[in-house]
């Protein structure tokens, strides 16, 4: 178990970039413009990437150094760019009703970190992992979760959902990278190119929104109903 | 023997797909669907025998040929089989020559996704086929381009897919569960995971179990997880309505059951159980109560794969050879009574012009083959005797008393009585009501394509409610055993 037995300055290090990629879920959660998800979404990535690298090099796991690699390539650059190639097809910017004001939404949000951190504290005791950094992988992994369905359920407009989801697979990649570091590579790897399927099928399926229904807003998806 | 039959499986309609890219005239496209699914169907049948005698392994244990597998590729087999011939009727219907290849490309395809997640003995592996499933279903629900099948779509896609990765968080908590005790890099297979089980930490285990649960259960359709489906079923054409219903409902619900077998390994086989049963039964609940008060009839038949998903999951949460055997036999009868159902609702949404149900009328006075087929389907899904269905049920019932679960049992038994009454007084409207004024010109005649496969799946339904041969009924503990993990 890599996570037991870290040198203090590692450990440091990952919960240092593990808070900050959960920082900017929030900095997400706070704006309402896209062009903001994206460049927060972007970080988040690079950030993620980063800290592939840190546990494949205090954790002797070179193979991670690879999945850096690709971590920043595509989370942190082709799929920015295709979600930015939807933002330019649309004709809104940001996100025009909404439920909750941003102000609000980033207390919600602390709450459900809160609830994130009572239950991975849980689970921590009953492994004997209390106090270490698997217990702040595991909350910002829940949390993030919580995070992106909280933008998936309070935002209208189609590019809030697709990026909402992007941070639900955020936050379990990053988890995944200090909790289950020897995962076998063939997976990580399959999913990022599914990533990026799912997004280029999102782009297409936006286009179809603006052609056949006029809008991009799931306020505006209100025909089937019953 | 086996592989080369599980290669005909994959291979066929991967084949079907690649040839209707290449060759992009609508005639052949729906030749080649049609060749693939008679190869898949006449393949899994010998592989469904086969498999008891299993598993076997392939590609280095990536995939896997089990007992549970090879029933759900039977099914999917043979909705697919019947959906290619229904298809060829339908969608030349819809005008739209032109795009036809795709759609037979699309749908060879989906129905790859749908075998290859059956096989797949890797949960990561497992999970990205179900997100294929997924992607390629999408764009067969929006096939019609209307605003209704876009909206449709998009909720599908994104509801499914925060759905499923809540399933992928689950996956790799439990990738985690498994590293105390298997080291940092194992692979993740079904039975390296039920094995290490017992020595898993149970809270873990649980709260993986959850994630994955709620997250395949949006994939099958459990309320309340089931929004999407109303929608992608009334709204993709009827073949498609078919297949998402018939065949992808169960390769989620394969995932369920061997993530069940390992949660209960995991010394939290009450409690997994039981949630298992509540969400089951919750189905049936939301299931009564819209097919009750519905005005679709596309919905109408939603709804009901809802409740017959709900049913299934109360079989496999049950559990033991009664539950695991009534389940599994839910699932064939179900896969083979939806299609006969989406068939008909979607003949008669062409002949009528309209998915309402107030508007369809009449029907047995201009369609009498036809409608008396359609009739039979929809006693045969309420459960009403000499059908498959009432057998499946009575044995789910039975395992629910015998194993203690009696609470579930008078839930199901009300609430099938309730639909019952308001699925069949929706089809009394539209066959005997003469109340509401009479369409003035004659609804137009359907192809023959479009009521061969109804007669298809009556038949075996008939059969199977009359006849259960005790070669299936050593299959189904066979099944049991090999779920469960216990020696047979």
């Amino acid at each position: 178990m890599l996570v037991a037995h870290l040198d203090p300055l590692a450990s440091s290090l990952f919960s240092l970039m593990a808070i900050t990629s959960l920082l900017l879920a929030f900095v997400m959660l706070g704006s309402r413009w896209f062009i903001n998800y994206l460049y927060a979404f972007a970080a988040e990535s690079w950030v993620i990437a980063a800290l592939s690298a840190a546990v494949g090099f205090y954790g002797n796991y070179p193979e991670l150094y690879l999945i850096a690699i690709l971590t920043a390539l595509f989370r942190g650059l082709v799929l920015p760019y295709l979600v930015w190639r939807i933002i330019g097809r649309l004709n809104v910017a940001r996100e025009i009703r909404e439920i909750l004001q941003p102000s609000s939404l980033l207390v919600v949000g602390a709450v459900c970190v809160v609830f994130a951190l009572a239950v991975s504290y849980r689970i921590g005791q009953s492994l004997g992992l209390a106090g270490t950094v698997a217990v702040l992988a595991l909350t910002i992994m829940l949390s993030m979760k919580l995070i992106g369905f909280l933008m998936l359920t309070v935002r209208h407009e189609a590019l809030s959902e697709i990026l909402g989801l992007l941070v639900l697979e955020n936050g379990i990649f990053l988890g995944a990278q200090i909790l289950v570091p020897g995962m076998p590579m063939l997976i990580e790897i399959v999913i990022l190119f599914d990533l990026l399927v799912v997004v280029a099928c999102f782009g297409v399926l936006v286009r179809y929104l603006v052609a056949h229904v006029g809008s991009t807003s799931s306020l505006d998806l209100n025909r089937l109903v019953g | 023997m086996a592989g080369a039959l599980l290669l005909i499986v994959m291979i066929a309609p991967a084949a079907a797909a690649a040839g209707c890219v290449l060759v992009r005239v609508p005639r052949v496209a729906e030749g080649l669907n049609l060749i693939a699914s008679l190869a898949v169907c006449a393949a899994a049948i010998p592989l469904t025998i086969l498999s008891a005698r299993g598993p076997y392994y392939y590609l280095s244990e990536y995939i896997i040929i089990d007992i549970a597998g090879a029933w759900v590729i039977l099914c999917t087999a043979i909705v697919y089989l019947l959906a290619s011939i229904y298809s060829i009727g339908y969608m030349r219907l819809l005008g739209e020559d032109e795009k036809l290849w795709g759609f037979y490309a699309l749908f060879a395809g989906f129905a790859l996704t749908i075998l290859l997640s059956a096989v797949m003995n890797n949960a990561g592996l497992y999970w990205i086929a179900i997100e294929l499933t997924t992607l390629v279903s999408t764009f067969l629900v929006g096939f019609e381009r209307a605003a209704e099948s876009i909206e449709a779509a998009w909720k599908y896609i994104i509801i499914i897919s925060a759905g499923i990765s809540l399933a992928l968080l689950g996956t790799v908590l439990f990738y985690w569960c498994g590293s105390f005790v298997l080291g940092q890099t194992y692979d993740m297979t079904w039975e390296a995971l039920r094995d290490a089980a017992p020595k898993m930490n149970p809270a873990l285990a649980l709260l993986s179990f959850f994630l994955v649960l709620v997250g395949y259960g949006t994939k099958v359709g459990l309320a309340p997880m089931h929004t999407w489906l109303p929608d992608a079923h009334s709204e993709s054409p009827a073949p498609i309505s078919a297949m998402l219903s018939g065949a992808l409902l169960n390769t989620a619900m394969l995932g369920i059951v061997r993530y069940l077998a390992i949660a209960n390994a995991a010394q939290n086989e009450i409690l997994a159980r039981k949630t298992l049963v509540a969400f089951g039964v919750l189905s049936l609940i939301v299931g009564a109560l819209f097919i009750v008060r519905q005005n679709g009839i596309k919905r109408l038949m939603a709804y009901s794969s809802v409740e017959h998903m709900g049913i299934v999951a109360l079989g496999f949460g049950i559990g033991g050879p009664l539950g695991i055997a009534g389940a599994l036999y839910h699932m064939l009868n179900h896969s083979l009574n939806k299609s006969l159902m989406f068939f008909g609702a979607g003949n008669a949404m062409r002949s009528y012009g309209s998915k309402e149900i107030r508007k369809i009328r009449y029907l047995w006075a201009y369609f009498p083959m036809q409608g008396a087929l359609w009739l039979a389907g929809a006693v045969a899904i309420t459960g009403a005797p000499p059908f498959g269905l009432f057998l499946s049920e009575l044995v789910i019932l039975r395992a629910g008393f015998e194993r203690g679960y009696d609470w579930a049992v008078y839930a199901m038994a009300v609430l099938l009585i309730v639909i019952f009454i308001g699925f069949l007084n929706h089809f009394r409207a539209m066959y005997f009501d003469t109340a509401g004024a009479a369409p003035e010109d004659r609804p137009a005649q359907i192809s023959r394509w479009c009521v061969v496969p109804m007669w298809l799946a009556l038949v075996p339904l008939v059969v199977f409610g009359v006849w259960w041969p005790s070669a299936m009924w050593d299959h189904f503990a066979a099944a049991a055993h090999t779920l469960t993990g216990a020696a047979p």
